[in-house]
């Protein structure tokens, strides 16, 4: 349908239903970004008038790139933290969801527990770190007798376990979420369009591959996206465990160990924003705008 | 993936008459595969549960006696104690009051907005489409606290009447944390709901504008009754992620009072000493309603996001 | 000033009318709810009470210190509780914001910092009344870098190195004074199978301690202040012999201390795993309250380790009273202060919190257990108090560069070298020199 067939009234109708949405978006998350983005440029400990600010051009910049030691590694452990999160909660979501898919007794209890990571507060999984890790209190440590000070596996507190310790209950977390996801896009497909696939001939698989996966494609396209959005966002569970440092370093661990707190870094941490709103965009803008202009 | 040879047999029934095939695979139902998908299920299951099993074991026991033998270990006591105890304590009648009283405007309002931006992004073709779809989509991908330092300036300098904000501003209002939250969450909703709303086959608005219904009429009155499933899957995650919310909460409101449910488990950490145990059993209570609104909107969800097919 | 016109700010607030459209819409549906806390306060005369006690015990102490505060000074008051991390973490917006007129607070540079920025209101008159309960150096730790006071002293709680009694008169160990007998006896704790040293470096804030002493034992408390200030380089030797020492101690200390909580360290001396802790009483003390082993609890202060400072500086962080800039109720908010900068309102909330001091000379004794009266002689016998890496430095410093460096260097002590470069640089950064 094309703006030409709709009258006058239905147009200001039409603006204003998106309007309104995206004027509040823009007034409350885009404003205060591009602001930040702005304020990446200054010296401020965010206290006082804006004439307390001190514009110092790019040395934040500068600073990040030069002098800041958590940033290199920040970075590292973000693409680790993509890298499984599409291996791992992805195609492992996937196949739950394929298999609970498969009209069996019990769906709905399976579906329950797999989702209910999801819904746990962190105050809850914070305190689940401790329990399942920690040096001699942990359950697996425990489990594999590994709690006297010479054997003790370190796994929150040396750099080289700790990110992936903290990485499998975000992927516990972030299974659950995307396993629904796909569930629903699943029971979408034609039952049809199996059964045609399947008189021609094709096995299991094949019949995933040829028609079941093709149908998929706007789920595919969410997950994808919430993919890169957890990724780039990853935050609380580190922040819980130690405020992301030793080896849990993010970039948005980075951001709000800059701009929360007392004597606040407002400049510098709002440099650190802007180069991951930079790198959000770039990531994710040309992706939507490619999808978007394939349906077209 | 292959196939398994047992499963061969029953592909052409199930083809021919599916329902009834089901039921005899149920009936029947000790076909190796499925055996073998349920020990799966299950084991994965369990390790899935094994988290909050231990914190919900280590909640039934007193603070004293998983100090004195550790969080590894069994005897002592067992009791709801702490459950009552993080109950009382932590005042949470109070707090769940105003997680509801954020929660339920924000819900609705940001299905509400969502839908008719996703409404118009999905329906309609104009210059301005894709541009809204980033505008929306991509302000969903910064870290709250990259926006807090700005959004906190305008928070304190929009001055409301007292009979919307008792601190006279934006800023320690819930009606400025119901705003955030709308605002926060909007994006996320219009990227799913345009997307499924695109399933929608569009022939039954053009037989709608035949009969001369006004676009607000083809959203209110078609569109959205065809949307429920996917406004119900939202809601739920919404909910749940609106529901425990902290970070808002904490830098937006000042008066400890008025924080939501999320407040009240901080609010049982202290400085230096905090019994985990006590914390872990309010953390299952609050719990308790997420997992009661998925329960309830399950059916809907699962049916719900149907992103791809013309079924709806 | 012309700065402003660039900030986005300017846009923001000339946006003001179009968000309150936006908001009257939204706000439809929460009518009349924001009142929801309102109907809790008090007359309108009442003095508003920040308060980052919200635990149970705390919260209990805090209520019934400001029942008797009306019971004594006719001043009304409501309390606004809030969990002591997020007062922390949102202190800056708070005092921005819609500030209580009187909150609780630290001293040290942590307290400096704020009265610098404007935030605070000055409590000179109130100090005119309550001088004289307190000592020099509790005075000197309340006042702002403009020598006007901004801080009531509450309580005070000393770090040193905590153990169990029943441990140490099993075993015959007594405690040590110089450094030499120290390792001494770290030496014999590990030979009789113990963890000489249990640490807790999870949350990043307790190794602080164990740094501030031994720096203060070898280098002096001079020179340590002058550091947490940003005026000493950390790339002094000095400090390189601070971490040396440290380094040593670091063989005798639980391995794994990064992935360990610190109350899981205090948990290891109180089961005997291990032999002492360097921590302060309020945490030590209620985890051993908690398991009912006060009694057991005992501590001693760090060794000596150059004669010339000998034991003489103490680690014990205060924690007090501030107001905010613009108080709704200044003359009730002074007479509260003023009651609570007394003996008799310290002694009323430290009924129910035996793990701290009251900052106030000469208090009433008889109500203290065995370690809250050696607490008393312990920072009474102190040349100098020091209050908390935390506290005594810019936080955004310690946070950001001091907590991944000393983790780092738990993890790895040779990393130090080349660490304490990247340290001065990063320091010079965030301080602005």
């Amino acid at each position: 349908m094309r703006l030409k067939t709709i009258t006058g009234r239905d147009k200001i109708v039409l603006t204003l239903m998106a309007g309104i949405p995206a004027l509040l978006t823009t007034a409350l998350i885009w404003i205060p970004a591009l602001g930040s983005v702005v304020l990446s440029f200054s010296k401020w400990n965010g206290i006082g008038g804006f004439g307390d600010i001190q514009w110092i051009g790019a040395r934040n910049y500068h600073d990040i790139t030069h002098n800041y030691p958590p940033f290199g590694p920040a970075w590292h452990h973000n693409l680790i933290w993509f890298a499984v999160f599409v291996l791992i909660p992805a195609p492992l979501g996937l196949f739950l969801a394929t298999q609970l898919d498969k009209r069996i007794a019990g769906s709905r209890i399976y579906q329950n527990i797999f989702f209910l990571p999801v819904v746990l507060s962190l105050a809850l999984v914070g305190f689940m770190v401790e329990l399942i890790y920690a040096p001699e209190q942990g359950l697996i440590n425990n489990l594999t007798g590994h709690t006297k000070p010479g054997n003790l596996v370190d796994w929150i507190g040396n750099p080289h376990l700790n990110l992936f310790a903290v990485l499998t209950l975000a992927v516990w977390r972030q299974t659950g979420y995307v396993m629904i996801l796909w569930l629903a896009g699943l029971k979408a497909v034609d039952p049809a369009l199996r059964e045609a696939a399947a008189l021609d001939g094709a096995n299991e698989w094949q019949t995933f591959r040829r028609v079941v996966l093709p149908s998929l494609r706007p789920v595919t396209i969410v997950v994808s996206v919430i993919t890169v959005v957890e990724t780039l966002r990853a935050f609380d569970i580190v922040y819980v465990v130690n405020r992301g440092k030793n080896g849990l370093e993010l970039l948005s661990t980075l951001v709000t160990d800059n701009i929360v707190g007392e004597a606040i870094r407002v400049g510098f941490g709002s440099a650190l924003a802007a180069i991951l709103l930079v790198v959000s965009v770039l990531v994710i803008v040309p992706y939507l705008i490619v999808t978007f202009r394939r349906e077209d | 993936m292959r196939p398994t040879r047992s499963t061969q047999p029953t592909r052409p029934m199930r083809l021919a008459q599916p329902r009834q095939s089901t039921r005899t695979t149920r009936l029947g139902g000790v076909r190796p595969a499925r055996l073998t998908l349920h020990a799966f299920l299950i084991l994965t299951s369990v390790v899935w549960l094994i988290p909050v099993a231990w914190a919900l074991y280590t909640a039934l026991r007193p603070f004293a006696d998983t100090s004195k033998h550790g969080y590894v270990s069994v005897g002592g006591s067992y009791g709801v104690q702490n459950f009552s105890d993080a109950w009382s304590q932590a005042d949470m009648l109070h707090f769940f009051v105003n997680t509801i009283v954020i929660t339920v405007p924000a819900l609705a309002v940001t299905l509400f907005f969502a839908s008719m931006a996703a409404f118009v992004i999905a329906r309609f073709r104009w210059r301005f489409n894709v541009a809204l779809l980033v505008l929306f989509t991509a302000g969903n991908l910064l870290p709250q606290q990259a926006i807090i330092t700005p959004l906190f300036r305008i928070y304190t300098n929009i001055t409301l009447p007292d009979w919307m904000s008792d601190s006279g501003e934006l800023y320690d209002s819930t009606l400025g944390l119901i705003l955030i939250h709308v605002a926060f969450q909007t994006g996320f909703c219009v990227f799913v709901m345009s997307n499924y709303m695109k399933t929608i086959p569009r022939e039954i608005s053009e037989a709608a504008v035949v009969d001369g219904a006004s676009v607000f009429r083809q959203y209110w009155q078609l569109t959205l009754p065809l949307c429920r499933p996917v406004l119900a899957a939202l809601a739920t995650l919404e909910f749940t992620w609106i529901y425990n919310d902290f970070y808002w909460a904490t830098a937006l409101i000042s008066t400890g009072d008025k924080r939501p449910i999320t407040a009240a488990l901080a609010n049982l950490q202290g400085e230096f000493f905090t019994n985990n145990n006590l914390v872990a059993a309010g953390s299952l209570l609050v719990a308790v309603p997420t997992l009661i609104v998925f329960f309830a909107l399950q059916r809907h969800f699962i049916a719900g996001l149907t992103l791809g097919s013309s079924k709806g | 000033m012309s700065s402003a016109q660039n900030s986005p700010y300017a846009q923001g607030v000339s946006r003001r009318s179009l968000l309150r459209g936006a908001a009257g819409l939204a706000g439809v549906s929460a009518l009349g709810i924001p009142t929801l806390s309102a109907c809790s306060s008090g007359g309108s005369k009442s003095v508003s009470i920040g308060s980052n006690g919200s635990d149970p015990v705390p919260k209990q102490a805090f209520q019934s210190l400001f029942t008797a505060a009306q019971t004594a000074t006719g001043v009304k008051t409501k309390i606004n509780t809030v969990d002591h991390n997020t007062f922390q973490q949102n202190i800056s917006t708070y005092l921005q914001g819609t500030p209580d007129d009187v909150f609780t607070w630290f001293a040290g540079y942590r307290m400096q910092f704020f009265a610098q920025q404007g935030l605070l209101h000055d409590v000179d008159d109130v100090w005119a009344a309550i001088g004289g309960n307190f000592s020099d150096a509790i005075k000197a730790q309340s006042k702002g870098l403009d020598g006007k006071y901004y801080f009531v002293p509450d309580y005070y709680y000393p770090w040193g190195l905590f153990y169990s009694k029943a441990l140490w008169s099993s075993k015959g160990y007594s405690a040590p004074k110089t450094w030499d007998d120290f390792i001494t006896l770290c030496k014999q704790m590990k030979s009789d199978g113990l963890s000489p040293v249990a640490l807790g470096e999870q949350d990043g804030w307790p190794a602080m301690g164990t740094f501030d002493y031994i720096n203060m034992r070898t280098n002096g408390y001079q020179f340590h202040i002058e550091l947490m200030q940003g005026k000493q380089a950390w790339t002094d030797p000095k400090v390189a012999a601070t971490f040396d020492h440290w380094t040593e101690l670091l063989g005798y200390t639980s391995p794994g201390a990064n992935g360990r909580k610190w109350q899981d360290a205090v948990t290891m001396v109180m089961n005997g795993q291990a032999g002492m802790c360097v921590h302060g009483l309020d945490q030590a003390g209620p985890q051993f309250q908690a398991a009912g082993k006060t009694d057991d609890l005992d501590f001693f202060a760090f060794p000596a380790i150059d004669p010339a400072n000998a034991q003489d500086a103490v680690e014990a962080p205060i924690d007090g009273w501030m107001m905010s800039k613009k108080p709704k109720n200044h003359g009730d908010a002074v007479k509260l202060l003023e009651w609570l900068g007394t003996t008799n309102a310290q002694n009323t909330y430290l009924t129910s919190a035996p793990n701290d001091v009251a900052a106030a000379s000469n208090p009433d004794t008889s109500k203290y257990n065995t370690l809250q009266k050696k607490s008393i002689d312990f920072v009474a016998s102190a040349k100098q108090i020091s209050q908390f890496m935390d506290r005594d430095a810019n936080p955004t410093f310690v946070s950001t560069v001091m907590i991944p460096a000393l983790q780092k260097f738990i993890d790895d002590p040779s990393s130090i070298t080349s660490g304490l470069s990247s340290i001065e640089a990063q320091k010079k950064s965030i301080y602005g020199a």
